[in-house]
């Protein structure tokens, strides 16, 4: 299987045309094999909560807790989903074709949730850096304790290190794989703007001389596919049962007390005793 | 390394009988290429841009050849030459704008060996695709013709996305004007699409002109009896006039009430990826008088949204002059 596609230019170049589409092939079967693994190991899987005695004793000790937290604020989850509406549409715009499921002049339609998405991201970089807490949702060396006890939780070994602040490890790790792969896509998708006539570019094929391009369009290309099987993930995880509760929260904005309790360390994610929406991160 | 070109390349050729051997054999070879003429495929099999291991020739297959008639209208086997097309007595009778555009179809060698199925399957003429260039058309990820520096004069003006290639079809605007019918066939069974819906745009897929696929068989043409012997029009605009593609044609078929317009057909060639029925400008000329103010509005909405290239917004003041005279229906075509 080519990864790649090569053209020989007019020059007589060897230069990269685009990605095989047999890696979209492999994206979802590879990201269906993962739901597999992953929905077998959690049948066997000891979850990852803390006990109920346990949390019965911390929500005596923070009687001062509202009963619902603020995880998600409005504007937050605002950004989510039109990230989410942007997203989808790329891909389907992307991919259906390619596919065969319909043909339809999909590159308008491309670029223009490319350009929502750009703009959704801008927006969020902004509220992100001056609004939420920036450093919840990264992750660095500092997570290796955290990253030791969740592996020893799931082996079903009782751990006294860390639970997670506002975001799971997991959670993080996929912030910043989804951050790669988006600034991928982003920013080679602005190149390629050039490549099409639009209204917000005057178009210009000469920007790049022919490897270059062929490298954009390969990143570009790879940010996609890359972008099917973590959005199957995404939706997975969104979907199970025991994740169903963070999933709300990101319609809702909020999670109970206990949840709260039961899944982070209240001394990593910080909450105000009162209920103040604008100021929970 | 230069490549050697004055002979053609090694396949199996098969010559089937029937359609469906034809079929089959489409069915059992994945990279096959099915030859009619010869006229557009001996181009790509010898500058070996197209390097099938199977050539299906239909020159065998009956079934594909004639013209029959059919509830007012005619059925045309897909690989009926434009000669017999553009002589056959009823073609010439009830529609005798497609016999006009047969019938000026390239050369007379040409339209002896030239089947109306081809004409209307040909792919583009665009030089730098047909050079080989990794074009967006050829699966690349880039326009040749589509630069400040390209030699761009025949190609389209409208509908152009990311590619800029033309249709090169004389007939398949009049059989748009026409109504006709496309019945294609493959494994699957029987599929009859409007011309209309045959012939597509790059934003739909850029690498086809058409909605066949592979294992696909265009199998015949049917023309309904619904613009029978009434007005029509065809101009063919090109460089040279002893044989060559058009840079613009047009097509139309106009009955009237008096001098009313009742209904129209007005198609343009050569200015987009597919033959265009200028549907806007049919819905703003039906039941207005046929003259010139008629011809003058039309003319100014069929370019509208019109962006041409460097070296072909000539194609703009043809396009609308060929619409007028479309509309004001003048005699014969004089290019």
């Amino acid at each position: 299987m080519d990864l790649v596609t090569w053209a020989r230019s007019p020059w007589g170049e060897d230069v990269l045309t685009h990605i095989s589409w047999s890696l979209l092939w492999a994206s979802i079967v590879g990201g269906v094999l993962f739901l597999l693994a992953h929905g077998g190991y959690m049948l066997f899987s000891r979850h990852d909560k803390r006990a109920a005695g346990e949390v019965d004793r911390m929500e005596a000790q923070r009687a001062g807790l509202p009963a619902r937290i603020t995880r998600h604020t409005f504007v937050a989850r605002m950004f989510h989903w039109v990230m989410a509406v942007a997203m989808l549409a790329l891909v389907i715009t992307a991919f259906v074709p390619i596919i065969g499921i319909k043909q339809f002049a999909w590159v308008e339609w491309h670029w223009w949730a490319g350009i929502l998405l750009t703009g959704s991201i801008l927006f969020h970089l902004v509220h992100a850096t001056f609004f939420l807490d920036f450093w919840s949702i990264w992750v660095g060396p500092k997570d290796i304790p955290e990253f030791k006890a969740e592996m020893m939780r799931e082996l079903g070994k009782e751990h006294g290190g860390p639970k997670p602040g506002k975001y799971p490890l997991g959670n993080r790790l996929y912030h910043l794989v989804v951050m790669l792969a988006g600034l991928a896509v982003i920013i080679t998708g602005l190149l390629m703007m050039f490549r099409v006539r639009n209204p917000i570019v005057d178009r210009n094929p000469y920007l790049m001389g022919d490897p270059a391009w062929g490298i954009t369009y390969v990143l570009h290309g790879l940010g996609g596919v890359g972008f099917v099987g973590l959005i199957m993930a995404h939706i997975y995880f969104a979907l199970r049962p025991e994740k169903l509760w963070v999933t709300r929260s990101m319609l809702l904005g909020w999670i109970t007390r206990r949840e709260y309790l039961e899944h982070h360390d209240p001394d990593r994610w910080k909450t105000p005793t009162r209920p103040s929406p604008s100021t929970h991160v | 390394m230069p490549v050697i070109r004055d002979v053609m390349p090694a396949f199996e050729l098969f010559q089937p009988t029937s359609i469906a051997d034809t079929l089959g054999l489409l069915d059992r070879h994945e990279n096959s290429w099915i030859m009619a003429g010869g006229l557009d495929s001996f181009d790509w099999l010898k500058d070996r841009i197209k390097r099938p291991e199977v050539v299906i020739d239909l020159g065998g297959v009956a079934e594909l050849r004639g013209i029959r008639e059919a509830d007012g209208g005619v059925e045309i086997g897909a690989n009926t030459t434009l000669t017999e097309v553009a002589g056959h007595p009823v073609v010439k009778d009830k529609f005798k704008l497609l016999a006009e555009a047969a019938g000026i179809v390239a050369s007379p060698q040409i339209r002896n060996q030239g089947s109306l199925g081809g004409n209307v399957a040909q792919d583009t003429r665009c030089h730098y695709y047909r050079a080989g260039w990794p074009c967006y058309r050829a699966g690349g990820n880039i326009c040749y013709a589509d630069t400040p520096t390209a030699v761009n004069r025949e190609h389209a003006i409208l509908e152009a996305d990311r590619c800029v290639a033309v249709s090169p079809s004389d007939t398949a605007p009049a059989l748009i004007a026409l109504d006709a019918q496309m019945v294609v066939r493959n494994g699957d069974g029987e599929r009859v699409i409007p011309a209309r819906d045959f012939f597509i745009g790059p934003w739909l897929d850029i690498t086809r002109m058409t909605m066949l696929e592979r294992g696909d068989l265009l199998v015949s043409i049917r023309i309904p009896g619904t613009f029978a012997g009434k007005p029509h029009y065809f101009e063919k605009v090109r460089d040279r006039q002893v044989w060559d593609f058009p840079l613009v044609n047009v097509a139309s078929t106009m009955p009237t009430n008096g001098n009313t317009i009742e209904d129209a057909r007005i198609v343009i060639g050569g200015v987009a990826a597919r033959p265009l029925r200028l549907v806007a400008v049919e819905d703003a000329i039906r039941g207005r008088a046929r003259n010139e103010e008629t011809a003058n509005l039309a003319a100014e909405i069929a370019t509208q949204g019109a962006a041409p290239l460097r070296h072909n917004a000539y194609k703009i003041p043809l396009m609308q002059n060929l619409v007028k005279r479309a509309i004001r229906g003048e005699g014969q075509w004089t290019s």
